[in-house]
C-alpha cells in the first residue's frame, strides 16, 4: 500500500474482505499475522489504534449517528475541548474546520453542516463519511463498498471523491464487487479468495476476465 | 432537499423567512420536540382555570412547584438514560432507600444533616454505578438490570428502615428544603438574571458565528425567543410572589406563602445544568451519539462502556437528590411510597415533555415540561375534588397520547428519507 494510490480489493462474497480490513481498522481481533505499517510491526486492538497510525475506515453501514448533525459527526470522538468529556465543545471551530474540509474535497452536495445526517440522502451520507475518514491527517483510507447502496449520479460523486483523495497523496483501499468501478479507479487490483491472496494486477494489460478467473479460481494464478 | 435548507447554508446572515421554513421543514419532518407538550400544557390549564378560578392563583402554583419538585428531578435522570437508548426502572426504589439512609443516619445515629445527605448522594452514586456496570460491561438489558433493582433497592429500604416502617424527620436544614422560599427580592433577581444570562449566551453565540464569518440566525429571532423567556420567568415569579392575587385570571387566594418553593429553583438550577453538560460537552454529545448508533460511537473511538456508566451513576444521583425532596416534603422516610408509581411518572414525565423513548432524541428541558404537564393535571383533578382513580385514568391517557405522537413523529422521519 502506497500513497497516491488505489488498490481495489476484490474477490467473491466470503473471500475475507470485511475480515481483513476489520482487522486492520482495529474492529476485530486478528486470530494471526502481522500488520506492518511504515515497515514496522503494528499493533491494532481497538479502532484509536488503527486511527493513531494514520489508518481511517469508512464501513459499508457508514457508521454515521443520524440523529447528530454533520459537523458532530465529523468530529464524533475527536472534538476540539479543553478538557476531556467535562469541558465545552468548540462548535465554532469544528464547524469551520468541518466546512474547509467539505470546500477543499469539493463536496458541494451537503446543504448546511448543521443539517442532521438523517435528512441526508445515501450519497450526501457517503461523502460525509469519506470526507470525515480524509480529515485527520490519514495516510490509509479504506472504503468498504463505498458505492454498494447508490444511484448512478451519486457513485460518480463518490468516485471523483476517491480520485480527489489520491490526488492528495492518500492511500485508497476501495473494496467492491463492481469491476466496472474496479477499472474506472483503481491502480492496483488486489484478489482474496478464501481468505487468501490468490492474485495482485496492475491495471494497464489487465483485462477483466483476468480478474474474474481469480476471483472465481477458474484459473491458478502467480504472485505478479 | 428544500429551498431553505440550500439557503440556509450560503447566506452568512438567514432571513426570517429562511428560519421560518426550516424550522417548518423540521416540522414536516417530524421533529416536533417540545411543539405538542407546549400545546397541551396550554390546554390543560385553561381547561382547569375555567373549572376552577383559584386554579392559577399564587397559592396553587407555589403547590404546582413543590409537586413537581420530586417527579421533576428524577425525570432529568430518565431523560439522561433515554438519550442513551437504554431505560432505568429503579429511580423510586432509588430514591427512597436513599431517603431511608439519610433519615437513619440523621434521626438514629445522629449525625449530622450534611454528613447524611453526602452519604445518601454517595449511596446513589454507587448503585448508579453498580447498574450501570451490570448493563453496560456484563451487557444484561438495562430494563431487566433496573427492574431487578426496582424491586430489590425497595426490600433494602424496607430492611434500613426497619420494623416501625417510617421514620419522621424533623431535622431543620432538611425540612427548610420544602417549607422554605427564595425571597421575593431574590426571586426577581432570580428571573431577572436569568433572562439576562439566556439573552446573553444566544446573542453571544450569533454574534460570534458573524463573527467568524459562520451563518447565523437573524437577531430579531434571537430578540423574540428571548422576550418571550423573561416575560415567562417574569410572569411565574410574580405570581409565586403574590403580586398578581386576585388579578385578572390569576384567582384571589387568602393565605399566600410567598416567593418560589426551594424545590422549583433546585430543580431549575439541575435542569439547567445538565442542559449545559448534554448539549456542550463530550459526554453529552456522546450519550446522544450512543443513543443513536451505538456501533458509530464504539467504531469512532468513544468509551461506550465507561459514558453508559457514567450516564447511570448521574441518573442515580439525581435519584438521591429526588429522594431528599421528598424527604424534606414528608418529614419522613416512609415505606408508604409507591416506588413503581413514582418511576413511571418520571418516565411518564419525560416522554411527555418529547423525548423519544427509542433514544438519541430530546432534550433535559422535557423534563421539566413533561413535570409541569403531569404535575397540572394531578394538581386539576385534586382541586376539582376527583377520586384518585379518575387521576390514574388521566394520566395513562395523556401518556397514551404523547407516545402516539411520538410514534407518528418518527413514521414521519422515516418518509422524509431520516
Amino acid at each position: 500500500m502506497y500513497g497516491g494510490e488505489v488498490v481495489a480489493l476484490v474477490g467473491d462474497n466470503g473471500a475475507g474482505k470485511s475480515t481483513l480490513i476489520k482487522c486492520v481498522s482495529g474492529a476485530h481481533l486478528p486470530d494471526t499475522g502481522t500488520i506492518l505499517v511504515d515497515g514496522a510491526v503494528a499493533k491494532i486492538r481497538v479502532p484509536s489504534d488503527a486511527t493513531h497510525l494514520g489508518i481511517e475506515t469508512v464501513y459499508q453501514d457508514l457508521a454515521l449517528c443520524d440523529n447528530l448533525d454533520v459537523v458532530a459527526n465529523m468530529f464524533l470522538g475527536r472534538e476540539d475541548t479543553p478538557l476531556a468529556l467535562l469541558g465545552p465543545i468548540e462548535e465554532l471551530a469544528m464547524e469551520k474546520r468541518s466546512l474547509e474540509v467539505l470546500d477543499t474535497l469539493h463536496v458541494t452536495t451537503i446543504p448546511s453542516v448543521r443539517q442532521r445526517v438523517a435528512s441526508l440522502s445515501g450519497g450526501q451520507r457517503q461523502s460525509v463519511a469519506i470526507s470525515r475518514a480524509a480529515m485527520w491527517k490519514a495516510k490509509v483510507v479504506i472504503l468498504d463498498e463505498p458505492t454498494a447502496a447508490l444511484g448512478v449520479a451519486q457513485t460518480e460523486q463518490v468516485l471523483a471523491l476517491i480520485r480527489r483523495l489520491r490526488d492528495r497523496g492518500l492511500g485508497v483501499v476501495v473494496i467492491t464487487h463492481n469491476l466496472h468501478e474496479v477499472f474506472e479507479i483503481a491502480d492496483r487490483i488486489v484478489v482474496l479468495r478464501l481468505g487468501r491472496r490468490v492474485a495482485t494486477f496492475a491495471h494497464d494489460g489487465t483485462s477483466p476476465e483476468d480478474v474474474v478467473a481469480a476471483i472465481t479460481g477458474a484459473r491458478a494464478q502467480v504472485e505478479s | 432537499m428544500s429551498a431553505a435548507d440550500a439557503q440556509l447554508g450560503r447566506s452568512p446572515v438567514d432571513g426570517i423567512r429562511v428560519v421560518a421554513e426550516y424550522t417548518w421543514n423540521r416540522l414536516r419532518q417530524g421533529e416536533l420536540g417540545q411543539l405538542p407538550a407546549l400545546l397541551g400544557l396550554f390546554a390543560i390549564w385553561t381547561f382547569f382555570q375555567v373549572r376552577q378560578p383559584t386554579y392559577l392563583s399564587a397559592r396553587n402554583v407555589s403547590n404546582l412547584v413543590l409537586q413537581i419538585g420530586v417527579t421533576g428531578t428524577l425525570a432529568v435522570g430518565i431523560v439522561l438514560v433515554l438519550l442513551l437508548s437504554e431505560i432505568d426502572l429503579s429511580v423510586g426504589s432509588v430514591s427512597i432507600l436513599c431517603s431511608a439512609v439519610l433519615a437513619r443516619v440523621v434521626v438514629d445515629q445522629g449525625w449530622s444533616w450534611y454528613w447524611g445527605i453526602a452519604l445518601m448522594l454517595g449511596v446513589g452514586v454507587a448503585i448508579g454505578a453498580f447498574q450501570g456496570f451490570w448493563l453496560a460491561a456484563v451487557r444484561v438489558p438495562s430494563f431487566v438490570v433496573t427492574l431487578a433493582g426496582l424491586l430489590g433497592w425497595q426490600g433494602v429500604q424496607q430492611w434500613v428502615l426497619g420494623t416501625t416502617g417510617t421514620i419522621n424527620v424533623n431535622e431543620p436544614h432538611i425540612a427548610a428544603i420544602a417549607t422554605t422560599t427564595l425571597p421575593a427580592d431574590w426571586g426577581w433577581g432570580l428571573a431577572i438574571g436569568a433572562s439576562a444570562a439566556y439573552a446573553g449566551v444566544r446573542i453571544q453565540d450569533q454574534l460570534r458565528r458573524r463573527h467568524v464569518g459562520l451563518q447565523a440566525k437573524p437577531l430579531v429571532v434571537v430578540a423574540v425567543r428571548t422576550a418571550l423567556v423573561a416575560a415567562l420567568s417574569l410572569l411565574v415569579v410574580a405570581v409565586l410572589n403574590g403580586d398578581l392575587n386576585g388579578v385578572w385570571v390569576f384567582g384571589k387566594t387568602i393565605y399566600i406563602n410567598r416567593g418560589v418553593p426551594t424545590p422549583g429553583v433546585i430543580l431549575l438550577g439541575l435542569v439547567v445544568f445538565f442542559a449545559w453538560l448534554t448539549t456542550r460537552t463530550q459526554l453529552g454529545r456522546y450519550t446522544y451519539a450512543i443513543g443513536g448508533s451505538p456501533e458509530a460511537a464504539r467504531r469512532a473511538g468513544i468509551n461506550v462502556t465507561a459514558i453508559r456508566i457514567t450516564v447511570f451513576s448521574l441518573c442515580a444521583l439525581l435519584a438521591s437528590i429526588a429522594g431528599l425532596i421528598q424527604t424534606s416534603r414528608l418529614a419522613a422516610a416512609s415505606q408508604a411510597i409507591e416506588p413503581g408509581q413514582v418511576t413511571l411518572e418520571a418516565i411518564a414525565a419525560a416522554v411527555i415533555g418529547g423525548t423519544s423513548l427509542f433514544g438519541g432524541r430530546g432534550n433535559v428541558w422535557s423534563a421539566l415540561l413533561g413535570a409541569v404537564v403531569i404535575g397540572s393535571v394531578a394538581n386539576g383533578l385534586d382541586l376539582d375534588g376527583q377520586q384518585p382513580y379518575v387521576k390514574l385514568i388521566v394520566e395513562g391517557a395523556i401518556l397514551l397520547l404523547f407516545v402516539t405522537i411520538d410514534a407518528f413523529a418518527r413514521r414521519g422521519r422515516r418518509r422524509s428519507g431520516a
